[in-house]
């Protein structure tokens, strides 16, 4: 079942052009608005089965889960948080990472859960990232990665934050060994993952409107105390200036990474 | 006379005490109260003060050695705490700084050169926050934008090709939170450097000499040995940063730092840095000389282990190093929806390739 931000319902009103759309209508175009293009968030399950060919999804690492190493407890405790994002979203983590096919292409796949706290990048999100980078380095496959990200997860404190250096050198290992490696960045894909593998593609693509940035837009204004541009940490923002090779909409991607994976070899 | 009146005693330096110190300051006080008094009136109060002295002696070691999290920010980011040029001058000779990114400007907040210490030539690479208001707003306040840390990569390819050891000093609060820093790919530069730091072909020793502030200070961080001195801290956010997030107030920063365990105490314990180096009593900025004096025998030992090292070997070690940082297990049943699941699991935790030894897994210490 999709999770859109919006209530259950089988009508909505779109968040993008505020007309009413059929739910139905919205998923079967990928739940991307068919009125106004407006890309809603898409969990990981739901984005796996949009995007390979059916039934070639073959989960790694599945039963992966935090320590909970610093024993963390703001608001409410991690432990009880995890378990509720875990309750919401069916899922133990905020990334799945297998191997699957795309137009008959194999690549070794991962996908970020918008949902799960935030898609936010702990010690297990690194550790499947990092030996899913590794699996395609072994097996020669090109790997696949669709980011969305609030960052590093501070509940693991700076475990988190070496994440970004853990997944960075499996990339670094994988491009020594002339791997391929394509992001596909997806609304919001920012900080810490930004800040690591979500930018170190060979081809970065993103989908339109995609948030993408490293710090906060509130953290920005606290600095500058200024009116943040039109469209600041946009895809078409960071394309513009010169960081994403394509904005690609999300009924093309298949076509796109396929493309990519025939022109790039392996 | 083993006593002298003086308006200032040596200890304090003439720095002002921070609110926790402040207990130190009334002993001092006392000391300075009775050598005056030993002036005016001529009565020799020597043995009182040689009591009182003992005390403040001890009162200081107990203090220093037990700072909570939020002193030990407060001391990271004391404004007299000895910045990367105060540590250059004190244990580097003959620097020769290289400025400039040759792409877009000279990033002030990030200084890189060659350098001798011991008998070794390096190549330094510093976040620079700056000592007056002038250099201060000139360097960001230490908070590099991407020009930085493209910098500090090319002097890092630099010191590659010719074979040169790289030490890299951190001290930000983190990279420069900006219009332009977006514009120019903060996010991307960074990123970069994580992925060339791990195949750079000569030794990286990284030490953090204050504040090592998330994704800035890891973008110069990655290497064969990561230190950070004693009343330094190296954290994923900024108390305040976190408490604004997680507790909807950034008054809740001083919780914050407790949570965060970012002391090098607590990151010795996690397994996520390697060493701790010890500071002069009171901390660095009461006495650079000596916090320097520790800081170079720290980097020149360890770049000479280092340089022992096979090239490919350092490399393989390096990654290596990278690769077990994390804390997690197989939950043998994975059941979402069971929130004990994950407590249960920490005791019959599984390790998750078989064939390495539960050691060298990634498995941080819970507290």
């Amino acid at each position: 079942m999709a999770k859109v931000e919006v209530p259950e319902g089988l009508w909505l009103r779109c968040q993008g052009c505020s007309k009413m759309i059929f739910r139905k209508v919205l998923e079967e175009n990928l739940l991307v608005c068919p009125e106004c293009s407006y890309h809603y968030r898409v969990d990981a399950r739901t984005r796996v089965g949009q995007l390979t060919d059916p039934g070639t999804f073959e989960e790694f690492n599945a039963d992966l889960v935090s320590t909970n190493p610093l024993n963390w407890t703001d608001s409410i405790p991690y432990a009880k948080r995890m378990a509720a994002a875990q309750e919401k979203t069916g899922l133990t983590e905020a990334v799945l990472t297998g191997r699957a096919y795309i137009k008959g292409r194999s690549i070794i796949l991962a996908v970020m859960d918008p949902f799960f706290v935030m898609g936010s990048m702990g010690s297990v999100v690194g550790e499947k990232v990092a030996a899913a980078i590794e699996r395609a380095t072994d097996e020669n496959l090109p790997a696949v990665i669709l980011t969305c990200s609030g960052g590093a997860r501070m509940q693991e404190g700076l475990i988190s934050l070496m994440q970004m250096a853990k997944t960075s050198a499996a990339i670094a290992r994988h491009d020594t060994q002339k791997g391929l490696y394509i992001t596909v960045m997806t609304d919001p894909t920012t900080a810490g993952v930004a800040a690591s593998f979500a930018f170190l593609g060979d081809v970065i693509i993103a989908e339109p409107k995609a948030m993408i940035g490293f710090a906060g837009p509130r953290v920005i204004w606290n600095t500058v105390k200024a009116e943040l541009p039109e469209g600041f940490q946009t895809a078409e923002f960071m394309q513009e200036h010169g960081y994403i090779d394509r904005i690609v909409p999300r009924a093309d991607l298949r076509n796109e990474i396929a493309r990519i994976i025939d022109y790039c070899g392996k | 006379m083993s006593t002298t009146p003086t308006s200032t005693t040596t200890s304090s330096n003439g720095i002002a005490y921070l609110e926790f110190e402040k207990p130190l300051e009334r002993i001092e006080r006392q000391i300075e109260e009775l050598e005056a008094s030993q002036t005016v009136t001529g009565r020799d109060h020597s043995a009182m003060i040689r009591t009182v002295r003992g005390e403040l002696l001890a009162a200081r070691r107990k203090l220093y050695s037990n700072l909570d999290p939020w002193e030990t920010v407060q001391m990271a980011r004391h404004p007299k705490r000895p910045l990367t040029p105060d540590y250059l001058n004190l244990m580097v000779r003959d620097f020769v700084e290289l400025r400039g990114d040759k792409n877009f400007r000279d990033d002030r907040a990030i200084i890189t050169g060659f350098g001798r210490i011991g008998n070794l030539k390096c190549m330094f690479i510093g976040h620079n926050k700056g000592r007056d208001t002038k250099e201060r707003l000139e360097n960001c306040f230490g908070m590099a934008h991407p020009e930085g840390y493209r910098k500090a990569l090319l002097k890092m390819r630099l010191a590659e090709k010719f074979g040169l050891p790289i030490v890299c000093l951190i001290d930000t609060a983190g990279a420069y939170p900006g219009i332009q820093s977006e514009e120019r790919g903060i996010a991307h530069a960074i990123a970069v450097n994580l992925m060339e730091m791990p195949r750079i072909r000569v030794p990286i020793v990284c030490v953090v000499i204050g504040e090592g502030g998330s994704g800035g200070a890891l973008g110069i961080g990655v290497g064969d040995r990561v230190a950070i001195m004693e009343h330094a801290y190296y954290s994923v956010i900024s108390p305040e940063g976190c408490a604004a997030i997680l507790w909807k107030s950034a008054e809740h920063a001083k919780t914050a730092a407790h949570a965060l365990k970012f002391t090098g105490r607590d990151l010795l314990k996690l397994k996520l840095i390697d060493d701790v180096i010890k500071e002069p009593l009171g901390g660095a900025h009461r006495d650079p000389a000596t916090a320097a004096a520790s800081l170079e025998k720290y980097i020149v030992d360890t770049l000479r282990d280092l340089k022992r090292v096979k090239t490919d070997t350092l490399l393989k070690r390096r990654y290596a190093r990278l690769r077990q940082l994390g804390s997690y297990f197989e939950s043998q049943s994975a059941p979402p929806s069971k929130p004990k699941a994950s407590k249960a699991g920490v005791k019959r935790a599984r390790v998750i390739k078989p064939e390495t030894p539960v050691e060298t897994q990634a498995q941080a210490v819970p507290v």
